[in-house]
């Protein structure tokens, strides 16, 4: 059983239909890249996968439970699912810190101290141990963005969801969060990943999704789908992003 | 007639206490209603949402003046005889309750919306989000309306000497009546409001340094 099943999901905003039947299994320990143009659904389908947004038809299943079920509880799902933002949305009222440990004690009620050593740890693996009393607008984009990772990663989530994490980000600062990226993915996480970094992708990713209108337009292995793309729509892709 | 003397001015200082009271009571009672609004309004759930927006159009639909009129004689029509005083503190809360419930709705939605989604994504419940996510962020964006919001207030407990409740500007009025100085007496009338005004700008001035200081 994959750790993650999608099957024919529709989705709609009005009369804009942006996902058209999707079907996509994620098995443990799989790292997914998932590639397309803006407004091909990517971003949508991540945000399906917990529970954000609601489908009109079709199932989404995560560790055998049902996401787009009414009488799913969408908060146990949401502490096995991390889901890390383009625009980092740390909460900035709030030290890096306390980011870190305000699901700890509120969601799984744990006590303040226990949660600031998981604080700690997760700091320290994605390298700004020194940044724990730092409020976020006192750090770069790229700090900002691993701290946003560490919050998710504290939960200890069985998979993990990046929506074009690099992607606000100043090209100088990119390296270091697809560095810890990489680390995860060495660690053996789950996980799926919308990005514009084509080399990342390449290099990281088990399999590559090729997101075209909504639908899954081709997929395989990374590098056999970037080096041999099939469809005309995903040469013309590719032909127009740097690689 | 006789003069303007000493003792009126600490008579209308004496009354500007009640005035400052009843901004200080309504405030209370109308941050309470306005806070209760203010949830009703931004939980998902429709027919609480509902009963909010009707509360808050009656409100501010109709005139403060009539809403002391209904308090004060409609009550005592039924056979409830309230004082000048609960029924200026009623209907001032009620008033109050529906303009704070509306600016403190607005600055829960002036929270950008990926708010709620990075802490619905942390497995937060509505009420957590509101609690530890988005109230601490909306109380900086409603300081400065709340507190302007306050100010229109003070001024506004004028209204309650209609129903014969001694505050401010009632007690010039009787000043006025024995006296016969309009122009000193309601020229200190004025400067009182205006001191109580300021003092509460100044507390918004200095409050919105702290918060953004303290974040």
């Amino acid at each position: 059983m994959s750790l993650v099943e999608i099957e024919k999901v529709h989705k709609s905003y009005d009369k804009l239909e942006v996902l058209r039947g999707v079907s996509l299994n994620v098995d443990r320990g799989e790292i997914i890249a998932v590639i397309g143009r803006s407004g091909s659904g990517k971003s949508t389908l991540l945000r399906c996968i917990t529970g954000l947004e609601p489908v009109q038809s079709g199932t989404i299943r995560f560790d055998d439970v049902q996401v787009n079920a009414p009488e799913t509880d969408l908060r146990k799902l949401r502490q096995k699912v991390g889901i890390v933002f383009q625009s980092f949305n740390l909460f900035p009222h709030l030290t890096a810190e306390r980011n870190i440990t305000l699901g700890l004690t509120v969601v799984k009620k744990m006590a303040l101290a226990e949660a600031k050593e998981i604080a700690r740890k997760v700091m320290v693996q994605v390298g700004l141990e020194e940044k724990l009393g730092a409020y976020p607008d006192m750090l770069s984009g790229g700090q900002q963005q691993r701290v946003a990772i560490a919050r998710s990663l504290a939960m200890s989530p069985k998979l993990m969801l990046f929506d074009e994490i690099t992607s606000a980000l100043d090209p100088e600062l990119i390296g270091e969060v697809l560095r810890v990226l990489a680390k995860l993915a060495e660690d053996g996480m789950t996980m799926i990943l919308v990005t514009h970094e084509m080399g990342f992708a390449r290099n990281v990713a088990n399999r590559l999704v090729f997101m075209h209108e909504g639908e899954i337009w081709e997929q395989g292995p990374a590098r056999a789908v970037l080096d041999e793309p099939k469809t005309p729509e995903l040469k013309s892709f590719l032909g127009s992003v740097l690689v | 007639m006789r003069d303007f003397a000493t003792s009126d001015f600490f008579y209308l200082m004496f009354a500007a206490r009640w005035t400052v009271a009843l901004t200080i009571v309504s405030i209370l009672g109308g941050g309470l209603i306005g806070g209760v609004i203010m949830l009703l309004r931004v939980l998902p759930v429709a027919p609480a949402r509902i009963v909010a927006i009707i509360y808050i159009n009656v409100i501010q639909g109709t005139p403060l003046l009539g809403q002391l009129f209904i308090v004060f004689f409609g009550l005592a029509v039924f056979g409830y005889e309230v004082s000048p005083w609960s029924a200026a503190v009623v209907a001032f809360s009620l008033y109050a309750g529906a303009f704070l419930g509306e600016i403190w709705r607005g600055s829960v939605h002036a929270v950008p919306k990926t708010q709620w989604e990075a802490s619905a994504s942390i497995g937060l419940s509505t009420l957590e989000q509101l609690r530890y996510v988005i109230i601490p962020q909306a109380v900086r964006i409603s300081v400065p309306p709340t507190i302007g919001f306050w100010v229109h207030l003070v001024k506004n407990t004028s209204l309650a000497s209609i129903i014969g409740f001694i505050e401010l500007t009632r007690a010039g009025q009787i000043i006025n009546a024995a006296t016969f100085r309009p122009m000193t007496v309601y020229l200190v009338v004025a400067a009182a409001y205006f001191v109580i005004c300021f003092v509460l700008t100044r507390l918004s001035a200095q409050l919105e340094g702290n918060l953004r200081v303290a974040r």
